[in-house]
């Protein structure tokens, strides 16, 4: 499906957990618009269950979580459950916050994709997602 | 195996949004999947359009609750600007409609402009046609509106709400016209502020001068859903027809659409293999070997559409 894969980036960007500011998360979704990606931005305070219910409706490629409030172990998961449960497992769930290496490596055996940590040149971010979206496109052509 | 469209006739959420992801790229699964779902009766499309800022999204997340008490399933397009220069684009009006969250009812999506003119997205009039065949009604189309091209909401659009903030003064003088023309309803939004009750009598002064009967101007308070029954009265009203142009908004649409689709599609079935036809033709061009007319009317011999 030739066209379907050079339509833009679809990429949710949301701020999940429960502390106040989302300064990151905002520089992440502008960061990617410029990279030519369309960023669905929804703001503070996301549980799993917003999240998922809008990535569905919007049909998006990608979910970007920013989460600083160490409830990776938690969130993560369960916004993979919830994409699953939808049928939306071909999204791409991805994010950043302060997470340790051994986490990150559990995650990702869950199926949750690469985490980044504070302070990513966005570069590697955009870079990562456009190759990831790529080939989960391809595969469901 | 069950199709796309009766997974979206059966209300599935998932299979709605993958269906508008093929119509508004205009993919042919696209075109498939609408004319497998048929009409979708007459489902009430109205714009919203105004500058940013002005509470566009507030007022739309406050009128789907009042339409949701009536058991209304409400679908929401939210247009806002592509990068011209990135193609890239931020969309965040789901950030004033997240108490729908979870509501299988209120069906929200985001669209980017996409270059378009007139801050409507190209897959919007499909995006519309199939949020009404899919059962929603109404079907709401959010544009950013700063007094240039906004006719084109008129298009998608059975009635047209300009939304306004006061404040904007210098701002409103200079798209009061563009935006006065298409307003079928004038809402003065934020009438908490100060200057709300100016604005409204500048908008009547400016709107007898229209061609067109003045159209109702309405005070409200999204962020406390002050004014919205009256608001909601109006689009009834609009809706229901009562001598209010529908019908003839409708028909103009209808055609205008006929032509684009029909023309759009032959278009696409002339240029098919024509590639290289073009290129030689438009080299000779460039080249100042054949005049455009010459090597179009060559392009066209033979076909007798
Ligand atoms: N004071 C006041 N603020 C409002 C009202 N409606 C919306 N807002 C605020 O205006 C800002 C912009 O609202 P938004 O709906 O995003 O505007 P849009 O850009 O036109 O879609 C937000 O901070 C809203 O909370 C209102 O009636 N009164
Ligand atoms: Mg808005």
């Amino acid at each position: 499906m030739n066209a379907a894969d050079e339509r833009p980036i679809r990429i949710l960007v949301a701020k999940a957990g429960l502390d106040g500011h989302d300064r990151g998360a905002k520089v992440v979704a502008a960061g990617l618009r410029d990279a030519g990606f369309e960023v669905i931005y929804t703001g503070l305070r996301q549980t799993p269950e917003m999240i998922v219910d809008a990535a569905v409706q919007e049909d998006v490629d990608a979910v970007g979580l920013s989460l600083h409030s160490g409830a990776h172990m938690t969130l993560f998961p369960r916004v993979l459950e919830l994409l699953r449960e939808r049928g939306a497992e071909q999204i791409l769930l991805t994010g950043g916050g302060i997470i340790p290496e051994a986490d990150m490596d559990a995650l990702s055996a869950m199926g949750v994709g690469r985490l980044f940590g504070p302070g990513t040149p966005l570069a590697d971010l955009e870079a990562y997602i456009r190759a990831e979206v790529a080939e989960r496109r391809a595969t469901a052509s | 195996m069950s199709s796309l469209a009766d997974d979206i006739r059966a209300g599935d959420r998932r299979a709605l949004a993958r269906g508008l992801t093929l119509v508004e790229n205009d993919l042919a699964a696209g075109r498939d999947l609408l004319v497998a779902l048929g009409a979708g009766g007459g489902a009430h499309r109205i714009g919203i359009t105004g500058p940013p800022g002005a509470g566009k999204s507030t007022l739309v997340s406050a009128l789907a609750a009042m339409w949701r008490r009536e058991d209304r399933q409400v679908g929401v397009l939210a247009v806002d600007p592509s990068s011209p220069f990135t193609g890239g684009a931020l969309l965040g009006d789901r950030i004033r409609m997240l108490t729908h969250s979870g509501d299988d009812g209120v069906f929200i999506r985001s669209l980017a402009s996409r270059g378009a003119l007139g801050g409507l997205a190209v897959g919007i009039y499909d995006a519309a046609d199939l949020l009404a065949a899919a059962g929603f009604d109404p079907v709401v189309i959010e544009t950013v509106g700063v007094g240039q091209g906004e006719v084109e909401i008129c298009r998608a659009a059975d009635t047209t709400v300009v939304v306004l903030a006061p404040g904007a003064g210098d701002v409103v003088q200079g798209m009061k016209a563009g935006l006065l023309e298409i307003a079928d309803v004038l809402v003065v939004n934020q009438a908490d502020r100060e200057g709300a009750d100016g604005l409204v009598s500048a908008l009547e002064s400016a709107a007898e001068l229209r061609d067109a009967p003045a159209p109702p101007i309405l005070k409200t308070v999204a962020t406390r859903s002050e004014g919205l029954e009256a608001l909601c009265a109006a689009l009834d009203a609009r809706g229901a027809d009562a001598g209010s142009g529908l019908a003839e908004r409708r028909l103009d649409r209808a055609r205008a659409r006929l032509r684009a689709t029909v023309d759009g599609r032959r278009a696409d079935r002339f240029w098919e293999g024509r590639s290289d036809a073009l290129e030689a033709a438009a080299r000779a061009v460039a080249a100042g070997e054949r005049s455009a007319e010459q090597a179009a009317t060559e392009l066209l011999e033979g076909d007798d559409a």
